[in-house]
């Protein structure tokens, strides 16, 4: 059997590649004509409402790359646009691709300005005087706007340096996501609910930290850190008293929970979006630090404390389930919950507590992401899937497991970036989570039981 | 208050071609969750595969949209075998999420820009419809009535895409009822029963997916004639969840559920959120619903309520058998 279960993951793997035929290229027509009434009513349905670089029909846009020549994208660089005379048509933000662009009302001259400030540490502007452009927008055909960055003819990182580099980034972000993924893993272990809303828990943390942190009282991160963790803890407690205990009680079936927690997750994203909004927001601290250089990798202060707090926290977790009570009752509730029931375990406190840990384990990991990168209303479900890949490489139901499949993942977006587009890394991870699934469904650390 | 305005919208909305490419969509869903009980979150994905096999072979190729339409249904009915091959023997939940994965990675890769010479990258293909509205045999004037009005190419796009959804319901439902459609019913029931009845489970589960999948292949395809582009931030995760909305409320399971959900879901969604708009133009909102992006959130707020108190207090939809779609744990 699993012989045949390889042979299906190779045909899969040759399909999806004959699904792809080289064919060539007819060059970039621009836009098209318009052909309907784009009423403000909004029908197209699956529009986000959040700014996305999709151009519509028939409108003239600006638009182009971080850095020009797409090696390496930079994301989250501001562009703001003119008319020749001043007034603001709009700005814009480059997404993971490095792309950007913003429609402008038509044909005719604009001004394109460049946030410096937005480009990461040790990227400059090849001409740091040059921040403006002017560009003349045709009808039908995006015009591009490029700022060239970095020294001409600076040293190219070798192979093995590069390698050192990745896998410490490839580190930190599958500590973070091994955070996030404990709780979803523990909850699937108690309950064997899968928790489609555990990526908003992530944001959640995230927003309340920023607006604890930035806006509100302006607290330091870590405090308005620990206080985003409990109310997150918290709101898991909320879901588990107020949705999921009662559904039990009800017992509405887990596949039908699992359809619920999809309604709660599209409730909660945009709810967090109607308050957050739909920009990305960096904390008031730890931003713009200088790299300190450790052998082959340079990583900044912040990222080494969140590594090394993230090993903590995750080696005291394992010492939780080892040693105390409530430790050894979640496993023994995770493994069979009838037994442990029966054995006088109160489950539905086991289960309680493990959503509070797991929301607010959630909540750290969405905070230390939002301090690495921005915080945004999509990162928890942009998170969600990866941390789907982590818990089923490691084993869905085991705390270990899911710490373990979180560093797998971060390694293997990280590293791909060595080959592959950035904007592929997500893929990797993604692909790594299909083959686990075919070749080993029970996980690196899962027992063998039959789940196929 | 323009009352004549938001239930115009919410009209146009329920009538309209995106309503009709969603009907396709809840279609497909119908036949893979509704029959089969596959809880394909992918379905999207099948979409996306349609609207850039013809997007590719017409802008990209530079071949006729006739021989594009085929590849693009063809595309999705081999996406349904490859995705089907491997994962109908998991359990649900892990196809689940084997299928979201999969719709997932297929919209990175098209996006990304190492193909941007194949599929337009991160901008998409364009004008790949042309042929469709040269044939339009509708004059160039407005339709409607009162505030409902069509273009002249919205009027063509709508009445294929509603004519290809009602002939399909009508297919749908004579297989259905077929031995097929009954074997297939009994799958879904109780997979060991049917196996041992001797009938091939994973055979069926399979059928199923692939007629559903081509189905969500034909939606991708008349989403790409509709916006005579195809770009792959249209195809996220989101509308497979609208799709289950609509399916689960009109009844999955049933003949008429995925054309009644749409229709209801559309033109409530539409109605509430030109009622907010105009809310808010009067400055009858509360200061944190302002703004067109937080309304547009909030009405996927009532999408998320409706889906999530849809499954608990009325799992069978507003026409649906509670006895039918007993969802397997």
């Amino acid at each position: 059997m699993p012989r045949r279960r390889r042979i299906s993951a190779l045909l899969l793997l040759a399909g999806a590649m004959a699904l792809w035929p080289a064919a060539a290229y007819a060059g970039d027509d621009g836009g098209g004509t318009d052909n309907g009434e784009n009423g403000e009513n909004g029908e197209n349905g699956e529009e986000e409402p959040a700014p996305t670089t999709t151009l519509p029909m028939g409108v003239a846009a600006i638009t182009g790359t971080m850095p020009p020549s797409g090696v390496d994208p930079i994301e989250g660089v501001e562009f703001t646009v003119e008319t020749a005379d001043g007034q603001e048509i709009g700005s814009a933000e480059t997404d993971v691709d490095g792309v950007w662009s913003v429609v402008v009302p038509g044909p005719g001259a604009y001004r394109v300005e460049i946030d410096p400030e937005t480009l990461p540490d040790g990227v400059d502007l090849t001409d740091p005087d040059r921040t403006e452009a002017q560009v003349t927008v045709f009808e039908g055909r995006p015009a591009r706007v490029l700022f060239a960055v970095g020294d001409i003819g600076g040293d190219r990182p070798t192979f093995l340096e590069r390698l050192a580099q990745n896998t410490a980034n490839g580190v930190k972000f599958g500590l973070i996501i091994a955070m996030a993924a404990v709780g979803l893993s523990l909850i699937f272990g108690t309950t064997g609910l899968i928790n489609f809303a555990h990526g908003e828990l992530v944001t959640f943390g995230a927003v309340v930290a920023w607006f604890l942190n930035a806006r509100g009282p302006q607290w330091q991160l870590f405090l308005a850190g620990f206080v985003a963790v409990m109310i997150t803890g918290l709101l898991g407690a909320t879901l588990e008293r107020g949705v999921f205990r009662p559904l039990r009680a009800r017992q509405v079936g887990l596949f039908q929970m699992f359809v619920i927690t999809i309604g709660l997750a599209l409730l909660m994203r945009h709810a967090i979006l109607i308050w957050y909004g739909g920009l990305r927001h960096s904390y008031a601290d730890y931003q713009g630090q200088t790299r300190w250089d450790l052998g082959p990798v340079s990583i900044t202060p912040r990222d080494l404390t969140i590594v090394c707090g993230s090993i903590i926290v995750l080696v005291a977790i394992a010492t939780m389930l080892q040693r105390t009570r409530i430790g050894k009752a979640m496993r023994a509730v995770s493994d069979n919950p009838e037994l442990s029931e029966a054995s006088g375990i109160d489950v539905q406190r086991v289960v309680l507590v493990v959503w509070v840990m797991g929301a607010g384990l959630a909540a750290l990991g969405g905070i230390l992401l939002g301090a690495v990168v921005a915080v945004d209303w999509q990162m928890g479900s942009r998170l969600l899937l990866l941390m789907f890949a982590a818990v089923i490489l490691g084993g869905l139901g085991t705390a270990y497991g899911a710490m373990v499949g979180g560093l797998i993942v971060g390694l293997v977006t990280e590293i791909s970036t060595i080959w592959v587009s950035p904007s592929l890394k997500i893929v990797f991870a993604l692909a790594a989570l299909v083959l686990a699934l075919l070749v080993r469904p029970q996980g690196i650390l899962g027992r063998k039981e039959r789940i196929g | 208050m323009q009352w004549d305005v938001i239930f115009g919208n919410g009209a146009r909305a329920a009538i309209g071609p995106d309503a009709a490419i969603y009907a396709l969509l809840a279609i497909s869903l119908n036949v893979q969750y509704g029959y089969a009980g596959l809880l394909n979150l992918g379905v999207v994905g099948f979409m996306l595969v349609g609207a850039y096999g013809l997007a590719i072979i017409v802008a990209t190729a530079g071949l006729s949209m006739w021989i594009g339409i085929p590849v693009g249904l063809l595309a999705a009915g081999v996406l349904a075998l490859l995705m089907g091959l491997p994962t109908l023997r998991l359990r649900a939940d892990y196809f689940a999420i084997t299928t979201i994965a999969v719709a997932e990675i297929l919209r990175l890769v098209t996006r990304s820009r190492s193909l941007e010479g194949l599929t337009g990258g991160p901008f998409g293909l364009q004008q790949v419809a042309d042929a469709f509205y040269s044939i339009n045999p509708f004059p160039d004037r407005e339709y409607g009535f009162g505030v409902v009005q069509f273009s002249e190419q919205r009027m063509w796009v709508m009445t294929v895409t509603w004519a290809l959804a009602l002939l399909l319901t009508g297919l749908v439902a004579l297989l259905a009822s077929s031995p097929w459609g009954r074997a297939l019913r009994a799958v879904r029931e109780d997979e060991d029963a049917a196996r041992s009845l001797g009938k091939n489970a994973v055979a069926f589960k399979m059928q199923a997916l692939v007629v559903g999948g081509m189905i969500g292949g034909l939606a991708g395809v008349m989403f790409a004639i509709r916006s005579t582009s195809a770009n792959a931030e249209s195809f996220r995760s989101d509308v497979t969840f609208f799709a289950y909305t609509i399916l689960i409320l009109g009844g999955a399971a049933t003949k008429l559920g995925p054309l009644v959900g749409t229709i209801i879901f559309w033109f409530t969604l539409s109605t509430i959120e030109s009622f907010l708009r105009q809310a808010n133009r009067e400055g009858w909102l509360p200061g944190f619903l302002e703004g067109s992006e937080s309304i547009g959130a909030f009405t996927l707020v009532l999408v998320g309520l409706a889906l999530a108190l849809l499954i608990v207090f009325r799992p069978q939809g507003i026409f649906g058998n509670r006895n039918e779609i007993r969802l397997q744990t």
